[in-house]
C-alpha cells in the first residue's frame, strides 16, 4: 500500500474541511480556518472587495485634525429590542468621534469570540455592522479576530477604534463650557437601558420599549453647518443623563442647573423605572446627546435640532451657572432642589 | 401613570403644605419610618415645603440598613461556593458585610445575580437542576408573603435545590425600642404603607395609647405623605394620639389576611438582631421546622458565623434618630456612598446617602 | 418597605397551579402572582410587590383623595376672591 497522497488542491492542514457551526479555537490560529472565517464573514461584509487585505489599512484623510477614539463593547444579551451589540459597537464609537466636532471617516473593528459561538450569530452581528457603517456613511476597514476558550468570554466583545476629522477652528470640549450656556438634549431619555433589562433573566417584563441606538454624526453635523456655537456635546450612554452632565461638570470646571419638568421620559420608560425602583436620570441611552451652546444660540440651536429626524424630540433643560461648581443641581417640579451626583456604581433595581 | 401621578401633582402639593402650615402653630417631630418613603420625601424635596417648625426623622424601616452583618457575611460565605447561583433584590449587591459585599464577590467569579421577585430565583432553580440556588430572603412584612410563597412552592414542587436565606424584620418591635429610648424625640409616627396593606394596623393601637403618639398611616406618593403629615400634625395640635389611616386605597384595617395566613404558615416569630441597632426580641421571622429543609443557613452551614461591627460607624443611633449623619465624624471623609462604612451610607434610602446626595454643598444649618 | 406600584390587570393564568395575571403599568407589563388577591379580576388594580400583587386598590378611595383636593383646591380659590374684595 502506497503512502496516502495529500489531495488536490486541499494542502496539508489537518483539520478536516467541513463547514464549522461554531467558533473553534482554530479560527483564531492564524492558519486557514482563520483566514476563511475572515474572507467569509468579516471581508465579505466590510470591504469594497478591490481591496487587498495587508497588515493595515491605508485611508486618504482630507486635511485638518484628526479626532482618534475606541470603545468596547461587553453588552449582555447581545440581541435586544432595537438593536444588537454590533449596532452599538459602529454607532457608540461613531458618536464619540461626533461628540469631538469631527466628521467620522473610518473603523476597525476587533472581535474576541468564545469557542462554541454561534457563527450564524456572529454572521447577523457582522450583517447588522454592516447596515450601521452604511447608516452612519462609515467604512470598516481594519480588524482583527481572537478566539478565547469555552467560559471564558461572553460569546462575543467587540472593540471598535474610530478616525474623524474635525475643521480647523471647531473646539468642542468640557473646557470650553461656561456659565451662561445653555443646556439641551437631544430626545427623551432611558430607552437603551429599559430595552435591555426587559429581556435579561431574572427581570423581563414586557414593553414597546426599543433601544435609541442610533448615530448621531448627522445631527452634529448639522448643528454645525447652521452656525450654532457648540461649546460641548457628549453623547449619554451608561449612567444616563446625569453621568454626562455630571461629568462635564466636574471636567469643565462649572456648575449645571437643569429642570425635572423639561427632560424628556416617554411614558413606558417611566413605568419600566417605577416598577424596578430605577431614577430615570441614570438610566442608559445609545442615541441621544446633550449639546452645551453659546446663550445667544439656545433658540435656534433647538431650532435645528427638531429640524433634523434623529432630534425631533429636543429640549431645552437646564443651564450652565458659575454657582456649586462640578455639581449638577436638578430643579424639581416640586419646587425644590436635589443634587444629581455621579453614581458610585451601576444603578441596580430596588424593592425598598 | 394611572393612581401614580394624579397623586405626584404638585398644585396638589403645594395646597397640602400650605394647609400644613396652617395647622402647624408649634415644632413638632415627625419620624417617617419607611425607607421607601425617605427616598420619595428626598426625591420630591418634600421636607423643602414643610413650615420649619416640623422636624422630620427617618426611621429604622429599610431592610437594606438594618439586615444584620451576620446575613451578609453568611450570604459572601455562600454566594463563593461554585455550586451556587446567589439571588438578589439589587438593593443588597453593594451592601458591606465585615470585609466583602456581594458585589465584590460577583467580581471575583461567585454567580450573584439580581432578581426582581423570589419566584425569579425558583425559575432558576428549575431551569439549572445542576446548581444550587439560594435567595437572600430580606425585607419586612411587606416581602414576607412573597419569600413564604417561594418556600412553599420549592416543597411542592420538590426542589431540592433552593434554598432561603432569611433575614426578616418586624416593623412593630423596632418603633417600641425606638419610642422607649431615654433620648427620643419622636412625636409623631408615618407607618410604612405598604407594610400595613399586609399586616393591618390594629396592633398599633396599644403603642399609640402606651406612648402617647399619634401613627398614621402613610403611603408614599407626594399627596399621600403630605396628606399624612397633616394628619399627623393636626392630631399633635389637639392632643391626640391615635391610630389613623391615610392610605386607605390600599391598607384594609386587618390587612391582608391570604397573605398573614401563608406568612404563618411558614415562619414564626423569633429574635432578631438589627444592625446598629443591636438584638430586639421577637422582631424577625425565621423558618419553621417544616421548612427547614428550606433554609440556606442549614443546608450550607453557615448558623455559626460571627462577626464584628466596626466602632466608628454609628448608623444604629442614626437609625434611632438620635443622631443625624452630620455629626458622625466619619460623614463624607472617610464614609461615602464610594467607600461605605455602615449600611446607611449604601443604601440610597439610608439616612446618610440621602443627607450625603441632597445636602452636601448646602451648610449643616439647613432644617430637617 | 416599600416599593409597591398600582397596574391593571389584564389576563388570568396560572402556572402551576398559582393564580397568576398579566399587569400593565401604563407600558410596561409584569407577569404577578395574584395569589394573595383571589378577588382580582380583568380590569382590577393591584398593587404590586416584588412580583407580587399585595392588595387591591380601591378605586373609590382614591377618587375620594382626589375629591378632597379638588375641594381643597375650590376653597382655597374661594377664600383667594374672599380676599380680593
Amino acid at each position: 500500500m502506497s503512502d496516502p497522497k495529500p489531495l488536490e488542491g486541499l494542502g496539508t492542514c489537518p483539520l478536516p474541511l467541513r463547514v464549522h457551526r461554531t467558533v473553534q479555537m482554530a479560527h483564531g490560529g492564524g492558519g486557514r480556518a482563520m483566514r476563511d472565517l475572515i474572507e467569509r464573514v468579516f471581508r465579505s461584509a466590510f470591504s469594497s472587495g478591490t481591496s487587498v487585505p495587508h497588515d493595515s489599512a491605508i485611508v486618504d484623510l482630507e486635511a485638518g485634525r484628526l479626532a482618534f477614539t475606541t470603545d468596547s463593547f461587553v453588552v449582555s444579551p447581545l440581541f435586544f429590542p432595537g438593536g444588537d451589540i454590533g449596532k452599538l459597537a459602529v454607532f457608540g464609537t461613531v458618536n464619540d468621534l461626533a461628540m469631538a466636532g469631527a466628521r467620522p471617516v473610518c473603523l476597525s473593528a476587533g472581535f474576541i469570540l468564545e469557542e462554541g459561538f454561534s457563527l450564524e450569530r456572529l454572521q447577523q452581528v457582522v450583517d447588522s455592522m454592516r447596515e450601521a457603517a452604511d447608516e452612519a456613511r462609515v467604512s470598516i476597514v481594519t480588524g482583527d479576530t481572537k478566539v478565547v476558550d469555552r467560559g471564558k468570554g461572553d460569546g462575543l466583545y467587540i472593540n471598535t477604534a474610530g478616525i474623524g476629522v474635525v475643521a480647523d477652528g471647531l473646539e468642542v470640549s468640557p473646557s470650553r463650557v461656561r456659565p451662561g450656556d445653555v443646556v439641551l438634549v437631544s430626545g427623551d431619555i432611558g430607552r437603551h437601558g429599559i430595552a435591555v433589562l426587559s429581556v435579561r433573566e431574572g427581570l423581563a417584563f414586557e414593553t414597546s420599549i426599543q433601544s435609541d441606538c442610533a448615530p448621531l454624526a448627522g445631527l452634529v453635523a448639522r448643528l454645525i453647518e447652521a452656525g450654532v456655537e457648540i461649546h460641548c456635546l457628549r453623547d449619554l450612554t451608561r449612567g444616563g443623563l446625569a453621568s454626562a452632565l455630571g461629568e462635564i461638570a466636574l471636567d469643565g470646571g462649572v456648575g449645571i442647573e437643569v429642570e425635572e419638568r423639561a427632560i424628556p421620559v416617554e411614558a413606558p420608560v417611566v413605568a419600566a423605572c417605577e416598577i424596578l425602583g430605577l431614577d430615570p436620570h441614570y438610566v442608559a441611552n445609545e442615541g441621544r446627546l446633550v449639546a452645551f451652546v453659546a446663550p445667544a444660540d439656545g433658540q435656534h440651536a433647538l431650532e435645528v435640532m427638531r429640524s433634523h429626524p434623529r432630534a425631533a424630540g429636543a429640549a431645552r433643560i437646564g443651564q450652565v451657572v458659575s454657582a456649586h461648581r462640578g455639581v449638577v443641581h436638578l430643579r424639581l417640579s416640586f419646587g425644590g432642589e436635589r443634587v444629581l451626583d455621579l453614581l458610585s456604581g451601576e444603578q441596580m433595581p430596588r424593592i425598598c | 401613570m394611572r393612581y401614580v401621578s394624579e397623586f405626584r401633582e404638585p398644585s396638589a402639593a403645594r395646597m397640602l403644605a400650605h394647609e400644613i402650615r396652617a395647622a402647624c402653630t408649634n415644632s413638632w417631630t415627625i419620624m417617617e419610618v419607611c425607607g421607601g418613603q425617605t427616598h420619595a420625601i428626598v426625591r420630591f424635596g418634600l421636607d423643602s415645603m414643610l413650615p420649619p417648625g416640623i422636624t422630620l426623622i427617618h426611621g429604622p424601616g429599610c431592610p437594606v440598613c438594618v439586615t444584620p452583618l451576620e446575613t451578609l457575611d453568611k450570604a459572601i460565605v455562600i454566594a463563593s461556593r461554585e455550586e451556587v447561583i446567589f439571588c438578589s433584590f439589587g438593593d443588597m449587591l453593594r451592601v458591606p458585610g465585615s470585609s466583602l459585599d456581594l458585589q465584590t464577590v460577583k467580581s471575583q467569579g461567585g454567580d450573584v445575580r439580581v432578581v426582581y421577585s423570589p419566584m425569579d430565583a425558583l425559575a432558576l432553580a428549575c431551569k439549572h437542576p445542576d446548581r444550587e440556588v439560594v435567595f437572600l430572603a430580606v425585607g419586612f412584612e411587606t416581602t414576607a408573603p412573597a419569600n413564604a410563597m417561594a418556600a412553599v412552592q420549592a416543597k411542592r414542587r420538590r426542589l431540592d435545590n433552593f434554598s432561603l436565606l432569611v433575614s426578616q424584620v418586624l416593623v412593630p418591635p423596632a418603633l417600641e425600642v425606638i419610642l422607649s429610648a431615654p433620648a427620643s424625640k419622636v412625636q409623631g409616627f408615618l407607618a410604612a404603607g405598604h407594610v400595613c396593606t399586609v399586616t393591618g394596623y390594629e396592633h398599633y393601637r396599644p403603642i399609640a395609647e402606651k406612648y402617647s403618639v399619634p401613627i398614621v398611616v402613610t403611603g408614599f406618593e407626594p399627596v399621600d405623605l403630605l396628606r399624612g403629615i397633616l394628619a399627623c400634625v393636626r392630631q399633635l395640635e389637639s392632643g391626640r394620639a391615635e391610630v389613623e389611616n391615610e392610605y386607605k386605597r390600599a391598607v384594609r384595617p386587618a390587612g391582608n389576611p391570604v397573605a398573614l395566613r401563608q406568612i404563618e404558615e411558614v415562619f414564626e416569630v423569633a429574635d432578631r438582631k438589627w444592625r446598629g441597632i443591636g438584638e430586639i426580641p421577637q422582631s424577625g421571622l425565621v423558618l419553621r421546622e417544616k421548612y427547614h429543609d428550606v433554609d440556606a443557613e442549614r443546608r450550607f452551614g453557615v448558623e455559626a458565623v460571627a462577626t464584628e461591627e466596626p466602632s466608628e460607624c454609628m448608623s444604629g443611633e442614626i437609625l434611632q434618630g438620635l443622631r443625624k449623619p452630620p455629626e458622625c465624624p466619619a460623614f463624607g471623609t472617610r464614609c461615602r456612598p464610594e467607600a461605605p462604612l455602615g449600611a446607611t451610607m449604601v443604601s440610597s434610602e439610608g439616612a446618610c446617602a440621602a443627607y450625603y446626595r441632597y445636602r452636601r454643598n448646602r451648610g449643616p444649618s439647613e432644617s430637617g | 418597605m416599600c416599593l409597591g406600584v398600582p397596574g391593571r390587570v389584564t389576563r388570568r393564568f396560572e402556572v402551576n397551579d398559582l393564580p397568576m395575571g398579566k399587569v400593565d403599568f401604563d407600558g410596561a407589563t409584569v407577569d404577578v402572582c395574584l395569589a394573595y388577591v383571589p378577588e382580582a379580576g380583568v380590569g382590577s388594580y393591584v398593587i404590586v410587590h416584588a412580583g407580587f400583587a399585595i392588595s387591591m386598590l380601591d378605586e373609590n378611595e382614591a377618587r375620594q383623595v382626589l375629591d378632597d383636593l379638588a375641594e381643597i383646591e375650590r376653597l382655597a380659590g374661594a377664600d383667594e376672591r374672599k380676599g380680593d374684595e
